[in-house]
């Protein structure tokens, strides 16, 4: 059977396409989706996945028919036919990926803009109204703080200014506090985030409940204060696709809507010693009533002033007790708690920053 | 390959690129000496970009700049030494153009008194130095300060060595001549470089 | 032989030398010959090329289980920070372009040494005491910040090792600044007459974009390591939080350098894979302009991209557009290259030899590592994979997928010059054959465990990672075995090996054209360029001539560049390219 080249060319061309498109929506690599930014991130890196697919298969089978076609008859002691180039085809192969890319850009772009990332126009009138009512759901944080500190008798003096001067912004220049998340909309809840060697503490200002876990209400618009108190850190959830960077001196903001009931990982990403590897903690979206009792549970234990969940510093555990940090539970014991405390009562503090 | 007309104007010129590869295949070849001290020139530039550009950010991230508590510098000094430097500029040219006419003693003239400009500078940034009322680690606007006057003051006196170097070889006969003189160029060169810094950095640190 | 191979040689008759003597003692003092100098790089950096192995391998069987049961955490965070500080610093960029660069870029250009032969030597001899220094860390106990060594962690992790690891990158980054300024020099000044840019083998031009890439960059790393070690020694506070500093001003610093350093590691690469392709596909380079121009483009875009390693840090939205965008139009002049080695394979006589297979399995490897470079260039995306493994994936896929089986097709390519022995391709079959294999089976799974939420830089992970994650280890010592056959191969070739001859693969760059090795100038008499350096195929065409080419006594009898015999050059093969037609002319 002798079918013409191009239509072997075209056959080809057919099967790769829709083998790609296939894999591109088949490829199982990524973890569920549990909040509303998720699924576009998935659709965009679909997207890629189909491209990159096609791609791949493109230019490894070029390379498999050439080692098999082309390999070279061991009497044959001539040269290869002298083609220098082809004008069209290099335009060709500039245009299509310049187009490719560009349209990734601005797909890219598209759904950062939905994750809430750009608003340059927007953001300084928005930001600063939000940032009254941040600054008024603090204050409460900042008053009960001295209480807390004061109970485990360690000097109550706000961090920021004392320990890490604020940073300003400066966009032109490249550095800027960063923040993820759309900040247009407005915010139903906020909990404050703050990073150290080797854990995350979580405050949630209303209340001045302070926990090594956190835990948020699901289809809210939760906003994720962070700050760090030693080293760099990122807060990462890779369920919801979001990642930010804790950066010492400036306050990050994370926002999300969490639209899965469920627990999942809440990890460090940015290598912050040692113990990086163990830095993590899980966040559980859970629906509101469920919340309630739990934050419930927790000003109670508060009160009594006892077994509160914190987060705990493995440096301070032994070995032996470190070993199986997944199967366990964090909790402290009193002990732990008084070593903790210094960055407890900088935590509370950290958000009174605007 | 072979033809009836000849083409004087390409073989002359041939017979001329070639002369220059044979005689510059083999090590000493003082006009890529040159192209070399500018070229590592660039590297040099880039360093002291990469500082300046530390040093804009820092000053457009912190709330106030200087920090609170820096005493204001004294510009008469700083504007003094910034006068005698670019000055020797002009000076170091001279030297230049002096070799250019075979004119040894004219070399070793303004290089001696580009030499003792340079002294002069540096001796006016040490007198700073020692009367500035910060320190080292006092804060991120002295940091940067010394760093940045400190690191270029190290050139100026690399650059004065070289200076001297330079007069020293002189003081033998016929080590420079109109057509072999890379060290007087490299010396001059590398202060012009020196030069240039010092202005950008006079201007951001002192006048900004 | 070919034609084309045939019609060059004759060409360059006079330019054999006679071999060169062989005094091993050159080989360890301070020799100002570029090939000595070539090879002192190759080896220097190939021995720390497997102490760079052995320290993955160390980092791999500590994660071959999930808990952290081989090392100790902070050995751990050491093993993973010198072992991307020795294979970026010390293998990859000084192999390359040191090593490589030396030995090719004087004979591909028909030069006699480098512009500054002695400059050269020093920086050689900057590098193994910088990497001793380094090694010599695990004694104070070594930085164990990460190869990107950010402030404050850097600042407060052991002050010793980290000013261990800042001295010897900074040695280290001297060298290549020297090395750079080296290359630019010779490359625009000692060319052959008759070689205009045009007619440069790829490699030259590689070799341009990444010195000045070098040169350009390095100096600002340099800017940051000068501050950091004030900052860890003195006590200021550039890049410390608690005194008013600001670590992501280091962060733009420390990547301005370091990706473009990406580009250091990898054009020199795609310069040697343009050489071998061609010669081995017995086909002109595909675009020959294309290529080369592509090097330019790249090397301008690769100094405007560094930012896209800090999409979560603190860098404003409008940067983020702005370096997503130029990230992704890398992607461009990139393709231009691939596509254009496909071309020149597609249609070609292959030559399957180890070479060949090794530039092949670089093209297949590093368009993994470029489908997922454009991926983490999508802003939305990186903030999901940032700092995972997903990360370390695409890094292997374009440093070890991509420059170094583009190394080791050079080694393979380039040995018969080098040493005058010819490799056994048995054993580059098997080595070619493990090292492909364990190379996907160690990076292709760590894609997935990115994305499911594995974070790099962890001594302990999750057990639901731990099936992967084996696979991957075992991988990992799969090709770290691969390295044996090569070794074997080239101890018993270097000694016993089956002498080659000047021209074992019927090349047409100038290289070839000497005798193998070359002797101590490298050519007898000026070669000249009879043909360009990819005319492959095109000696039917050449006219036949009766004179010799070129005559050092009398240049204007011979049929060369310098002849005074013509009045019209033939436009297929003339030397001087004005006088060339087609691909190649550009006067």
């Amino acid at each position: 059977m002798n079918i013409p080249s191009q239509i072997v060319t075209l056959l080809a061309g057919i099967i790769l396409t829709l083998v790609s498109l296939w894999y591109g929506q088949n490829h199982h690599l990524l973890p569920i989706a549990a909040s509303e930014v998720a699924p576009l991130v998935d659709s965009l890196f679909d997207t890629m996945m189909v491209i990159g697919t096609g791609i791949f298969l493109l230019v490894n089978g070029i390379l498999i028919y050439s080692v098999i076609k082309f390999r070279r008859d061991p009497n044959d002691d001539t040269d290869g036919p002298p083609v220098h180039g082809n004008i069209p085809l290099e335009i060709v192969w500039t245009a299509i990926p310049a187009v490719i890319v560009l349209g990734l850009s601005i797909y890219s772009f598209d759904v950062y803009q939905a994750e809430g990332g750009q608003d340059p126009m927007d953001h300084s009138v928005a930001h600063h109204g939000k940032n009254h009512t941040q600054m008024a759901k603090m204050s409460g944080a900042a008053v009960a703080a001295p209480l807390i500190a004061d109970s485990q008798g360690v000097d109550a003096t706000p961090l920021m200014s004392e320990d890490l001067p604020p940073k300003q912004e400066a966009p032109a220049l490249g550095t800027v506090s960063p923040k993820v998340g759309d900040s247009t909309k407005p915010t139903e809840f906020v909990v404050n985030a703050a990073g150290m060697q080797y854990a995350w503490l979580f405050t949630y200002p209303d209340t001045e409940v302070v926990a090594g876990e956190l835990h948020v209400p699901i289809n809210r618009n939760v906003l994720i204060n962070i700050s760090a108190n030693d080293v760099i850190h990122a807060f990462w959830v890779p369920e919801f696709r979001l990642k930010q960077d804790a950066v010492p001196g400036r306050q990050t903001e994370v926002r999300f809507v969490a639209n899965r009931l469920g627990e999942y990982p809440l990890i460090c990403a940015e290598l912050c010693g040692a113990y990086h590897g163990a830095m993590k903690t899980k966040i559980v979206v859970e629906s509101q009533a469920d919340f309630d009792t739990w934050l419930q549970t927790q000003i109670a234990s508060a009160e009594v002033g006892l077994d509160r969940a914190i987060a705990t510093t493995p440096a301070t555990l032994t070995e032996v007790e470190y070993l199986a940090p997944y199967a366990k539970e964090i909790g402290v014991t009193a002990g732990v708690l008084q070593q903790l405390q210094p960055a407890a009562a900088k935590s509370v503090h950290a958000p009174s920053i605007s | 390959m072979t033809g009836s007309t000849l083409d004087s104007a390409k073989t002359s010129l041939n017979y001329h690129h070639s002369d220059e590869v044979q005689a510059t295949a083999h090590a000493e070849h003082h006009d890529f000496r040159v192209l070399g001290i500018i070229v590592f020139l660039v590297a040099e530039g880039m360093i002291f970009l990469g500082l300046f550009m530390a040093y804009l950010t820092f000053r457009s991230v912190s709330p106030t700049w200087p920090p609170e508590g820096t005493p204001k510098l004294e510009l008469l000094l700083p504007g003094i030494n910034t006068v005698i430097l670019i000055s020797s500029s002009f000076v170091i040219h001279n030297a230049d153009t002096a070799i250019k006419k075979n004119d040894t003693k004219g070399l070793r003239l303004w290089f001696g008194v580009t030499a003792a400009m340079g002294a002069i500078f540096l001796a006016g940034q040490l007198y700073e130095y020692f009367h500035l009322e910060f320190g080292l680690t006092t804060n991120l606007f002295a940091s940067t300060f010394y760093v940045l006057t400190g690191f270029h003051g190290l050139h100026v006196l690399f650059g004065l060595m070289l200076i001297l170097g330079v007069l020293w070889r002189s003081l033998k006969p016929n080590h420079y001549s109109s057509t072999a003189h890379f060290g007087v160029e490299a010396a001059e060169v590398y202060w012009h470089f020196v030069d240039v810094v010092w202005v950008i950095l006079f201007l951001m640190l002192y006048i900004l | 032989m070919t034609q084309a191979a045939q019609y060059q040689e004759k060409a360059n008759l006079l330019a054999h030398g006679s071999e060169p003597e062989n005094n091993w003692r050159q080989y360890f003092g301070f020799s100002t010959d570029h090939k000595v100098i070539g090879i002192q790089y190759l080896v220097t950096t190939f021995i720390f090329y497997l102490v760079g192995g052995v320290l993955a391998t160390l980092v791999r069987t500590e994660l071959a289980t999930p808990e952290s049961d081989f090392v100790s955490r902070e050995v751990y965070n050491s093993l993973f920070t010198v072992h991307a500080t020795v294979m970026i610093f010390l293998w990859i960029v000084p192999a390359a372009t040191g090593g490589f660069g030396n030995y090719l870029v004087p004979l591909m250009i028909g030069a006699r040494d480098m512009a500054f032969p002695r400059l050269n030597a020093i920086a050689f001899w900057i590098i193994p005491p910088a990497g001793i220094l380094l090694m010599s860390s695990f004694l104070v106990g070594a930085p164990g910040s990460g190869w990107t060594s950010y402030p404050p962690l850097s600042l407060i992790s052991g002050k010793a090792g980290e000013m261990i690891w800042i001295l010897s990158v900074l040695m280290l980054g001297t060298s290549s600044i020297l090395a750079a300024v080296n290359f630019i020099v010779t490359i625009v000044k000692m060319r052959i007459p008759g070689m205009g840019f045009n007619q440069m083998p790829l490699f030259c031009w590689a070799m341009l974009a990444t010195s000045f890439l070098a040169l350009v960059a390095t100096p600002v790393l340099a800017g940051a390591l000068i501050l950091l070690s004030f900052d860890l020694i003195v006590g200021t506070n550039f890049f410390n939080p608690t005194g008013g500093g600001d670590p992501v001003v280091y962060q733009h610093m420390f990547w301005f350098y370091s990706h473009p350093a990406v580009y250091i590691m990898i054009l020199p690469v795609f310069g040697m894979i343009s050489e071998i392709v061609s010669v081995h596909s017995r086909k002109p380079i595909f675009g020959y302009k294309a290529i080369a121009y592509s090097s330019i483009a790249i090397c301008g875009l690769g100094l405007i991209v560094w930012a896209h390693h800090m999409f979560t840090s603190g860098t404003p939205p409008w940067l983020r557009m702005f370096f997503m965008i130029t990230s992704m139009i890398i992607a461009v002049p990139t393709g231009i290259k691939v596509f254009s080695w496909l071309a020149t394979i597609w249609g070609g006589k292959l030559r399957l030899e180890s070479p060949l297979l090794f530039a092949m399995g670089f093209i297949s490897l590093f368009v993994i590592g470029g489908i997922s470079g454009v991926m983490v260039a999508s802003v939305p995306w990186d903030i999901h994979v940032h700092d995972t493994y997903f990360i370390v994936a695409h890094l292997h896929y374009v440093l070890f997928g991509g420059s170094v089986f583009g190394l080791y097709a050079a080694f393979y390519h380039w040995f018969p010059k080098i040493t005058g022995k010819m490799l056994n391709d048995t054993w580059g079959k098997l080595h070619f054959a493990l090292s492909y294999v364990g190379f996907n089976l160690a990076f292709m799974p760590m894609h997935k465990l990115g994305i499911e939420g594995m974070n790099r830089r962890i001594a302990e992970y999750d057990p639901k990672f731990a099936a992967l994650n084996l696979l991957c280890t075992i991988g990992a010592y799969l090709l770290a075995v691969s390295t044996l056959p090569f070794l074997v191969n080239v101890c018993w070739s270097w000694a016993y090996g089956k002498p080659a001859s000047d021209n074992p693969w019927g090349a047409l760059t100038l290289e070839w054209m000497t005798t193998s090795p070359p002797p101590v100038e490298n050519f007898e008499a000026d070669p000249v360029l009879a043909t360009g350096p990819y005319d492959y195929g095109m000696g039917s065409r050449a006219t036949q001539v009766n004179v010799p080419f070129s005559d050092p006594h009398s240049p204007g009898l011979s049929a060369g560049p310098s002849s005074t015999l013509r009045a019209k050059a033939d436009p297929v093969v003339a030397a001087m390219p004005s006088d060339r037609q087609g691909e190649s002319n550009n006067r």
